[in-house]
């Protein structure tokens, strides 16, 4: 039994029956396959989170939000007193996570690939962005350039998953996705 | 003479030492019995607490009855993990590991003072940890990601608890020695030993790792230490979190072979196979850290694809071998039992109404199906994007944890109480329904947190309305109702624990003593024609292969799998692309 030692002291040369050995192969294989999964979608699959990294200190990173915020904003997101920001088509993107609010609100053109600059100012935050579903941890200290595009369009929520603290359950954020000629 | 004189002397300080098991005819040294105890007793008060506190999240996330205040939800929800993740599970291995040494060898503990020492530590680790979570400026949840910082004391609590178990595991090493040398057993040490040493050279990578990040977040908490980079943190943190998770696996497995051995006589079908599927979990699954690390910026492709699948998946491959040989044992013990009919007859007519076997059959059935499944898929690295973070993770985890290490441990308790505590049962009629109630009521809760988590609902959130957010968002009205129902069915969970505990403390007691005559009869009910100490002969040989039963359970088995990971492509192929 299980809580005796092997009845057969050698017990490493007793042969191994059929049936346990067929299923050996068979979960062996399977990892395999899903193995070259995740290799043949690097190589072949449109979903893959993009290594494109950057140090740069988390007051560097504000600014750099600032800046572009500042430059392509066209109004504000209703009364909530977030700006709105539309950027050119197809160009570097900034959003920033911070204690607690995802910032600013992007307007992005259906279609167009956009390099999103993504960080943090203080804490690590968690970006999921709702309803499609993409979520993406975001550190301090860290530039991280996702290429991504925007393929339907709408109003996407963005929400904070990684706990941040008492206003964690506060933090949320939106992109904007219009169709080319309205976004004109 | 006088040697003789000296040998009946020595003979009487052993026998004062030990007592005889009635039902095994093992000698149980009774420093390593009263060890066993107190750390069992140990693991049952934490987890009664720690299982109120999740019970409190569950109704907090349950949108119509949302009970705490949102600090009270964050500082319950780091208790939470603390006291049942931490404290239930690590208490109650390290009772497991001085089973499998001192009594399954047959031999004295090894420095049982100091097995006094690490208990001492760990209890006081728990306690000062949870202090310091209750004092309420300590709620960074369990796996406290820097930059957020706790008190000094969560750090050192959780230091001085580690500490404490790494001297268990070191007492668990020098038994194996002392029996070896002082050859209390023939030949290889048990199968359920073997599970239990692996579970321990597990612990030791585990424990190494908790020491190389909680001491410098220690120092760094008060003030000594000014930057600790996060990246590097999650990915040392993870190799103590996720790797302590290995440690359950092997020691929820282990216990698998042992309740089948005790309550239906079953042998491993293989030695060979089943040891080396525990030597897969050594040498590969302390790669899992990068499941935590998947969508993370600053760590390559490769080194996720490689980690992530514990090299091309062969911790899992030794997980699927465990999902057959158990099985497979019980089948082939229960054909040996008479049970010969239909591919099923061996399942149907096994010892449903013995709360043991009970729990560890649906622990197997749940951990392989709900936990095993949707753990490779939320690991594998792109599919990751979708389900990071969110109460997949939760949900997933608690179908490993819960359905799986926690149910294996309720279902041995049904065989320490009368082999350890020497009590029977209390409660018998209430004991058989408690493993299932336990298991349909956390098979709910992760089954519904997966749920919720599929729609997109984030982990660790106090409040999925939105209600004081500038910029309002909304999750699908299913979410809402998925997390109704995880309030439901923790209620049922609830119940079960709850029963658990109550049976255990009320048998620790009250409960009658088993002496030789009704020490058999205390195990619970088994089947007919076996006896624990006189099981069936020969294990393993081609002979007695014939498992039709276990074919067509690993088949289901592996179509969902295949199924279901798949689907997940699916979806996945169709969110905004990226790269
Ligand atoms: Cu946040």
């Amino acid at each position: 039994m299980a809580i005796q030692p092997p009845e057969t002291r050698i017990w490493w040369n007793e042969p191994v029956a059929r049936g346990e050995l067929v299923w050996i192969v068979i979960a062996f294989l399977w990892g395999v396959i899903m193995f070259f999964m995740m290799i043949w979608w690097h190589l072949e699959g449109r979903q893959n989170l993009s290594t494109e990294v950057y140090r740069i200190a988390p007051d560097v990173f504000v600014s750099r939000t600032e800046a572009f915020t500042e430059t392509y904003q066209v109004g504000e997101e209703g009364e909530s007193g977030v700006p709105l920001v539309r950027p050119p088509p197809g160009s570097d993107v900034y959003l920033l996570g911070r204690l607690w609010e995802w910032w600013p609100v992007l307007e992005l053109e259906r279609g167009q690939t956009y390099r999103l600059h993504l960080s943090s100012a203080d804490w690590q935050h968690g970006l999921s962005l709702q309803p499609v579903n993409i979520n993406v941890q975001v550190h301090p200290g860290i530039e991280h350039v996702l290429t991504i595009t925007p393929t339907t369009s709408g109003v996407f929520g963005i929400v904070c998953n990684e706990f941040c603290g008492a206003g964690h359950h506060q933090m949320t954020g939106r992109i904007r996705v219009v169709d080319a000629a309205a976004g004109g | 003479m006088a040697t003789s004189a000296a040998q009946a002397g020595m003979i009487g300080a052993l026998a004062a030492r030990f007592r005889s098991c009635p039902v095994t005819g093992l000698q149980i040294d009774l420093a390593a019995e009263r060890l066993i105890k107190a750390n069992a007793i140990a693991a049952v008060v934490f987890l009664a607490i720690g299982g109120v506190f999740g019970l409190l999240v569950a109704l907090t996330r349950w949108p119509a009855v949302h009970l705490l205040s949102s600090d009270m939800f964050y500082l319950v929800l780091t208790a939470h993990g603390l006291d049942v993740l931490l404290l239930w599970i690590i208490f109650f291995e390290i009772a497991v590991l001085y089973f499998a040494s001192a009594i399954l060898l047959n031999s004295r503990l090894a420095a049982p003072r100091l097995g006094w020492v690490a208990f001492a530590l760990m209890l006081i680790g728990g306690l000062l940890t949870n202090v310091a979570v209750l004092q309420g400026d300590s709620s960074v949840m369990f796996t406290s990601y820097v930059p957020m910082q706790a008190s000094p004391n969560f750090y050192l609590g959780l230091i001085l608890f580690a500490v404490g178990a790494l001297i268990g595991c070191c007492i668990f090493l020098g038994t194996l020695v002392i029996a070896k040398d002082e050859q209390t057993y023939e030949g290889s040490i048990p199968l359920v030993t073997f599970g239990a040493l692996t579970a321990c050279i597990i612990a030791f990578f585990t424990l190494a790792s908790g020491a190389v990040i909680l001491i410098p977040t220690w120092l760094w908490s008060l003030g000594y230490i000014s930057h600790i980079d996060t990246v590097m943190y999650k990915l040392v943190w993870w190799g103590m979190g996720h790797s302590s998770q290995q440690i359950n696996v092997s020691a929820h497995v282990a216990i698998w072979y042992l309740i089948a051995a005790v309550t239906v006589g079953a042998k491993p079908l293989s030695e060979k196979v089943s040891r080396g599927a525990f030597l897969m979990y050594i040498l590969f699954l302390q790669l899992a850290s990068a499941h935590h690390m998947l969508v993370e910026p600053g760590l390559s492709s490769e080194w996720k694809v490689f980690n992530t699948s514990y090299a091309m998946y062969l911790a899992v491959l030794g997980s699927m071998i465990h999902g057959m040989t158990v099985p497979g044992a019980i089948e082939a013990a229960q054909r040996k039992n008479g049970y010969v009919n239909g591919a099923f007859e061996w399942l149907r007519k096994a010892p449903w109404n013995n709360p043991a076997f009970a729990g560890m059959f649906l622990s197997l059935v749940l951990f392989g199906f709900l936990g095993g499944i949707s753990g490779v898929v939320l690991g594998t690295e792109q599919i990751n994007i979708m389900m990071h973070n969110t109460l997949y993770v939760p949900g997933h985890f608690h179908a490993t944890v819960v359905t799986g290490t926690t149910l294996a441990f309720m279902a041995v308790t049904y065989l320490v109480l009368p082999l350890i505590f020497q009590r029977e049962v209390a409660f018998p009629k209430l004991a058989r329904i408690q493993p299932y109630l336990f298991a349909i009521g956390a098979g709910g809760i992760s089954l519904f947190m997966m749920g919720a988590g599929t729609l997109g609902v984030s982990r660790r959130h106090w409040d999925i309305t939105f209600s004081d957010a500038t910029l309002a968002f909304d999750y699908p009205a299913a979410a809402f109702l998925m997390l109704g129902l995880n309030g439901l069915f923790a209620i049922l969970a609830t119940v079960g624990g709850a029963l658990y505990v109550i049976i255990a403390v009320w048998t620790i007691l009250f409960g009658r003593r088993v002496t030789a005559e009704n020490a058999l009869a205390a195990l619970g009910p088994m089947p007919p024609r076996l006896q624990v100490h006189t099981a069936v002969a020969e294990y393993g040989s081609a002979g007695t292969w014939h498992l039709p039963g276990t074919y067509i359970l690993i088949s289901v088995f592996f179509v969902s799998f295949v199924l279901y990971y798949f689907v997940n492509w699916k979806y996945l192929s169709e969110l905004w692309p990226m790269g």
